[in-house]
């Protein structure tokens, strides 16, 4: 019998295997970052041990530094303890890090496929659940606890029961204007948030097939949503074209025998997986959550459910807190739904085709008045990029605010927070109660749903704006004309 | 790793399914570079409404924790376990739990035991009706016990045999790899020259 993919790449790492114990397996790229390393540094300090494998270690500040005046110290005096601890470890242990003002500062997850260090049938953890993102190219990518931190630190490896393996077969090609967030969110809905445990998710089919690298991490960073312990895609041509050429990407003769190994990496015609979800692309819209929990979502189109259609006991309890907490009454339209601010960015959404997306929409209008627009790109290289691109101009000239690189307020470890009561559409990740800050309600939307929601005020797709023939007549003409040196 | 092998405590009800981790423990928590002091962001939101369950002093020195499906998922942070153990809790029961939680709990000797939701649920009854009752997790025999007379609980709980083996032994996974020094250096030298370094 064939293999799946991940069961190819999982086998390729077991260093040891013995019956009634987890398999012991090799770790190809540990990602580390200032929140959930500092324990276990110390705890290596304390036991005498030094990092095994610097070589394959990277670590970046991202969760909790300040997205506005990045080269002062941080002003949030324990943060500011955090990432100096991070600095200190990195010198003290050997460690490559991408501290605030380099240029390759930014989200761990966008860093990595960003320098090409990120590429197929490797096995890559960081102690961050969105590690998942890096399954886009046909790793096993997941996230670890601090302890497992300091495992693969101290002996790069970890100690993993196999995880079951599960298809995601996605047919049809998606709508125009409808995206990967849309398809992940359609897919937790259907699955619930538990629906994935204990499986690696391969996500295949033909609208996978049509997705570009960046949309395939959109997809696979949400695979911790339903559950899942890792989410990937089989790598393909589009894989190859986006990892040529990268600053850690094969070379030469490296770059040969990489991708020779690399087009061996897809499932067999004859494996068999333990467990398969069909969807079909071509039905799916832009989709929102209304709830707080990534599975709670509907059709933009669709309106906020009625706790009496749940079964009576926890079901039913726990919708009807939720909409108690986001402050909705069932029945509401979606599209009536009033947001205060729209935050473009996270490991989930901030990478330049987003911002590419988002400025596409906003160019020409503005802002709504009693909206805030928050965009704070992936990584420095996604902010140059973008401003490069005259992208950043478009969202201020719009009202909108353009920010400095970091995971912001998707969690709301840094200043940038939602206020009590005040409600977000956001392209992150998580609606959890309190996620974005205290008292925060979130929905979870696509990058076109955002940036449409910042100019109308209230849960927008980009077909409830009017046209602007003369704006689009400018850009098609803009995108004949070759940029200066592009030629070069 | 202190070895676990029963725990008696006063039982939590906690009526809640999808307990996140940032319910847990929000980040704004999580900027200590220690492993104690936790315990002041342990639901932290929550923990604000009077009605909610560890402020009523029943259940406030409580150390077994029943929680509804899909406890701990979300964010992989450890700082969710920790701040339960800085708390006083020593098992966590629960119907089905979010991967790394559960991995991070077994690393950190917290016992997450995997329990059918009919018994969550005459677990919340029981505990409800008797505040401040106990509860016995026993690891040794995979039981969770409740109560007395013909309406006592007992019922098993799932750990996997290698988790349950470490935390009766108190055993650390670091030690127990590097006993197998000679295999990852093995491992070392079969690995192909194009994997990427991030150091030159």
């Amino acid at each position: 019998m064939g293999k799946t993919l991940a069961e190819k790449v999982w086998d390729e790492h077991v260093v040891r295997s013995a019956s009634g114990e987890p398999d012991l397996l090799y770790i190809d790229l540990h990602l580390i970052h200032e929140v959930t390393s500092p324990q276990a540094f110390e705890g290596l300090r304390l036991a005498g041990r030094g990092v095994r494998r610097p070589d394959l270690t990277l670590a970046t500040e991202d969760h909790n530094v300040p997205t506005i005046d990045q080269d002062k110290p941080i002003a949030d005096l324990v943060s500011r303890t955090q990432v100096e601890t991070l600095r200190r470890n990195a010198e003290e242990f050997g460690v490559r890090l991408h501290p605030l003002g380099d240029i390759e500062q930014g989200i761990v997850h966008v860093v990595g496929p960003q320098l090409g260090l990120t590429q197929p049938g490797m096995t890559i953890v960081c102690g961050d659940s969105h590690t998942s993102t890096h399954g886009a190219f046909g790793a096993i990518a997941f996230g670890i606890g601090t302890s497992e931190v300091e495992h693969v630190l101290a002996t790069q490896t970890l100690m993993q029961a196999k995880p079951k393996t599960m298809a995601v077969t996605i047919g049809g090609s998606l709508p125009a204007g409808v995206t990967a967030k849309d398809m992940v969110l359609t897919l937790i809905a259907h699955t619930g948030t538990g629906g994935g445990q204990g499986y690696i998710v391969e996500y295949r089919g033909q609208a996978i097939e049509e997705l570009s690298m960046e949309a395939r991490m959109t997809l696979c960073n949400m695979s911790i949503e339903w559950g899942a312990k890792a989410g990937l895609v089989a790598p393909d041509q589009t894989t190859f074209d986006y990892l040529e050429g990268r600053p850690e990407a094969p070379k030469g003769a490296d770059w040969d025998a990489a991708l020779a190994h690399w087009r061996t990496l897809v499932t067999d015609d004859d494996a068999v997986f333990d467990e398969e979800i069909v969807l079909d692309a071509s039905m799916m819209t832009p989709f929102v959550t209304w709830g707080t929990n990534p599975g709670q979502g509907v059709p933009l189109g669709g309106r906020v459910p009625d706790p009496a259609d749940y079964e009576a006991g926890n079901d039913r309890v726990a919708v009807e807190k939720a909409l108690e907490y986001m402050g909705l009454r069932a029945g509401t339209t979606m599209r009536d739904v009033e947001v205060d601010t729209v935050f473009v960015g996270s490991c989930t959404n901030g990478r330049i085709e987003d911002l590419r997306v988002a400025a596409e929409i906003i160019e020409g209008r503005t802002v709504d008045e009693n909206t805030r627009l928050l965009v704070v790109p992936g990584s420095v290289r996604v902010r140059l990029q973008a401003e490069d691109e005259g992208l950043d101009v478009i969202f201020k000239e719009a009202g909108g605010e353009w920010r400095g690189a970091g995971c912001s307020m998707c969690l709301g470890m840094n200043p940038d927070q939602l206020a009590p009561g005040e409600r977000s559409a956001s392209t992150s990740n998580r609606n959890f109660e309190g996620r974005q800050g205290k008292g925060g309600r979130t929905h979870l939307v696509s990058v076109p749903v955002a940036a449409a929601t910042a100019i109308r005020g209230t849960l927008s797709s980009p077909s409830d704006l009017p046209r602007l023939p003369l704006v689009e007549e400018a850009r098609q003409r803009r995108l004949e004309t070759p940029h200066d040196g592009e030629e070069a | 790793m202190e070895k676990i092998t029963t725990h008696t405590g006063v039982g939590v009800p906690l009526r809640r399914s999808n307990v996140d981790t940032d319910q847990i423990i929000p980040a704004v928590y999580l900027k200590r570079v220690t492993r104690s002091g936790f315990e002041d962001g342990l639901f932290a939101a929550w923990r604000n409404d009077e009605s909610f369950v560890l402020n009523d002093p029943a259940y406030a020195a409580g150390s077994v924790l029943v929680a509804g499906p899909d406890f701990g998922t979300g964010s992989s942070r450890e700082h969710a376990v920790w701040a339960l153990q800085n708390y006083g809790f020593k098992a966590v029961l629960s119907s089905r739990f979010g991967d790394i939680f559960r991995g991070n709990a077994g690393k950190s000797g917290l016992v997450a035991g995997q329990v059918d939701e009919k018994v969550v649920q005459r677990l919340w009854d029981h505990l409800e009706q008797h505040p401040g009752s106990e509860v016995t997790v026993d690891l040794e025999s995979r039981t969770v016990r409740a109560g007395e007379g013909p309406d006592a609980i007992e019922d098993s709980f799932d750990i996997d045999d290698y988790t349950r083996w470490r935390l009766l032994e108190g055993l650390d996974d670091i030690g127990l790899t590097l006993s197998h020094e000679d295999r990852i250096r093995a491992f070392e030298g079969t690995r192909p020259t194009y994997r990427p370094r991030t150091l030159a």
